[in-house]
């Protein structure tokens, strides 16, 4: 499990996640706090990512996905293992350190309603990392720093003093992007960012994403729910299920060729809008729901719900690993 | 063809808020035949949700108001009739399942007791006899050892679980029509397909009629056998679920499918957004609501809403340009090859 989930090598490596873990304590008693269990709610997780590439990070809800993300910011100190970003261990980083760092790597919130302050006014919101960072010298510069913002992100420059409430959702959201690029990062973390939005506007800020990324080099962690976006804008993409990525590939081999029972159902489960595709398409029902993290069964995680379970899953742990060209999968199936 | 069991014509509801006038729904025709499964698809604000509660007028009044229209369920109109009567067609013959299974159950009742409440309600079952029948609903929408999950609270069930104790409930009076919001909404992928599973097998075995609203063109194309979709409270399109996405005549419903990304997409293409923000409904709507948005415009749109008339077999569409004009200004136009 110590080689790199890398594809073939391609590229620079801009962040080397290794054996991530992120438990929460679960405690019991009031005075006197003893805990009792924990939630494993991320387990061990390796991969790369490569420099202008966009991983794609999909999962059902409670998988966590966005816990990786957050895990990986240093938001949620880990409990175990190595986050390497541009060749700093971040788990070792703190202070005043750590918020330098914090300049090279951002975030992209779900909920554009809760994640701007609505006491604020667009140009304080977009304009605050500066102050935190002390980017913008003078008042002029960033003043003109954020306009600029703005317009990268499509929205009237005109809007600096207007509030939250004042703008749509999908405004919102690239109110959102226009914060986080304010300090030049390079790494995103997008949790989720077009699933509050409607239909019509999700396709806005998918272009959106894409845009900025081919213009200013970014590299992207999309966090989502929804196979179809996370294939459409993903170089590759790793599927996550009960604190464990299961299957990492790059997009069209992933889709076309899966390795691991769960990315099968979750393909299949996925509908597609054309009539005449979905009457020919088998679907996999899964039965049963996801199981408790806080006691994850014992073996493969999955082998409590998966279709094609062996006696063998029910008490061994499947290795990550190569089953080539960087197709990496956790399943016994996939051993001669 | 199969006999009508629901026949809306021009229902049109508003409500009057301090803002001003909102205007939900703008006057709405269709109908539903027996055993079948139409899907009402719109983004939020179509007035899609908004359309289906006034049918069993479930609209909060005041702000809400069904200003005019009929309903005629299996002959009977609904608009006229009064409220007490109307109780013995809710829940019973039409039934509805919401959006949200955590909001939509009762906390502190156990889900027993919420299943039984309409069996005694409208079935007038005695305590043993309901208890039985909600025995046999919970073990119809797949829930493990149903008779000892009776007397469990909505909170020990998963989000999946709880949609099936919804559709468990709205199937308990064998209705006629299922109203269904949004259901598979706020679950998981592999839920869903687990909940759109069952739902149409038991469409299929009690041959009930479903009203399907939903967002999700995905969703649509997979069980639904008829399409009506929304806009600023006006059918703008209606047709077969085949028609709708081989031949589709609006462009608001070209444009929604030219936006969505597939999962069976061969290579990466950009995708073709809608410009533009949704309409806002307090404006009094004199042109085409889709005028604002749309790549195709021309002077007739900003001076007359079009009216949805038949384009084609079992094929209704709500533009003044000609489909075909629309296909050859896509072929040559700069949206097609924009990078």
């Amino acid at each position: 499990m110590s080689e790199a989930a890398n594809m073939n090598g391609s590229g620079e490596v801009l962040l080397e996640v290794r054996d991530l873990k992120m438990h929460f304590p679960v405690t019991r008693g009031i005075l006197i706090q003893r805990q009792v269990g924990s939630i494993r709610a991320v387990d061990g997780l390796d991969f790369d990512l490569i420099k202008g590439e966009t991983l794609g990070l999909v999962g059902e809800s409670g998988c966590g996905k966005s816990t990786t993300g957050r895990a990986i910011l240093q938001l949620h100190r880990p409990t175990a293992g190595s986050v390497r970003f541009e060749g700093v261990e971040l788990t070792e980083t703190s202070g005043p350190d750590l918020r330098q760092m914090r300049r090279r790597m951002q975030m992209i919130f779900q909920d554009p309603y809760a994640s701007l302050n609505p006491r604020m006014t667009v140009g304080s919101i977009v304009g605050e990392p500066l102050d935190v960072h002390q980017l913008g010298n003078s008042k002029t510069d960033r003043q003109e720093r954020v306009r600029e913002l703005l317009e990268i992100v499509g929205l009237n420059p005109y809007f600096v003093n207007r509030y939250p409430h004042e703008f749509s959702g999908g405004q919102r959201q690239r109110i959102g992007v226009a914060r986080a690029l304010a300090v030049n990062p390079s790494f995103i973390v997008c949790d989720e960012p077009i699933s509050a939005l409607d239909v019509s506007i999700q396709a806005q800020v998918i272009n959106l994403l894409e845009d900025l990324q081919r213009e200013l080099q970014l590299t992207y962690l999309f966090i989502a729910h929804d196979l179809s976006v996370v294939r459409h804008i993903s170089d590759r993409i790793a599927v996550m299920y009960l604190g464990k990525i299961v299957e990492l590939a790059e997009r069209t081999e992933l889709y076309e060729n899966p390795r691991h029972p769960y990315t099968e159902a979750l393909l299949s489960a996925v509908p597609v809008p054309d009539p005449v595709v979905e009457a020919k398409r088998q679907r996999i029902i899964l039965e049963g729901d996801v199981p408790n993290p806080a006691s994850p069964p014992t073996g493969c995680n999955f082998s409590t719900r998966c279709p094609k379970a062996m006696d063998r899953c029910f008490q061994e742990e499947p290795e990550f690993r190569d089953v080539g060209d960087g197709h990496y999968a956790a399943c016994f199936l996939n051993e001669e | 063809m199969s006999k009508t069991l629901l026949n809306v014509r021009d229902l049109e509801t508003k409500f009057f808020t301090q803002d001003g006038v909102v205007h939900a729904v703008n006057g709405i025709s269709y109908h539903v035949d027996e055993g079948e499964t139409v899907a009402i698809v719109g983004e939020s604000g179509s007035g899609k949700s908004v359309g289906v509660m006034s049918l069993i007028r479930l609209i909060a009044s005041p702000p809400g108001k069904i200003v005019n229209g009929s309903v005629v369920f299996d002959g009977q109109e609904l608009m006229d009739l009064a409220e007490e009567d109307l109780r013995h067609i809710r829940g019973n013959r039409i039934a509805m399942i919401f959006q949200d299974p955590m909001t939509s159950l009762n906390p502190v009742l156990t889900i027993g007791r919420q299943i039984t409440e309409s069996l005694e309600l409208h079935m007038s079952m005695n305590r043993s006899q309901s208890r039985e029948r909600a025995i046999e609903l919970l073990e119809l929408v797949g829930i493990p050892a149903a008779a000892n999950r009776l007397d469990d609270y909505p909170h020990q069930f998963s989000g999946g679980m709880r949609q099936r104790v919804m559709i468990a409930m709205g199937l308990s009076c064998n209705p006629q029509l299922l109203i269904a919001d949004e259901p598979t909404t706020a679950l998981d992928v592999t839920i869903q397909a687990q909940i759109i599973d069952l739902v149409d097998r038991l469409r299929k075995e009690l041959g009930m009629a479903i009203i399907w609203i939903t967002h999700d063109l995905g969703v649509v194309a997979g069980m639904a056998e008829r399409v009506i979709v929304m806009y600023s409270g006006f059918i703008i399109e209606a047709a077969t679920v085949n028609d709708l996405y081989a031949q589709p005549h609006h462009p608001y419903t070209l444009g929604l499918l030219r936006s969505i990304p597939r999962l069976d997409e061969a290579h990466k293409e950009r995708l073709v957004p809608i410009d533009g923000l949704p309409p806002d409904l307090l404006d009094e709507p004199s042109h085409c609501p889709f005028a604002p948005r749309c790549e195709f415009v021309i002077e007739k749109c900003w001076q007359e809403n079009p009216p949805l008339e038949t384009v084609a077999d079992d094929h209704l569409s709500a533009c003044w340009r000609d489909i075909s004009e629309i296909r050859l200004e896509l072929d040559a136009g700069p949206a097609g090859g924009a990078a």
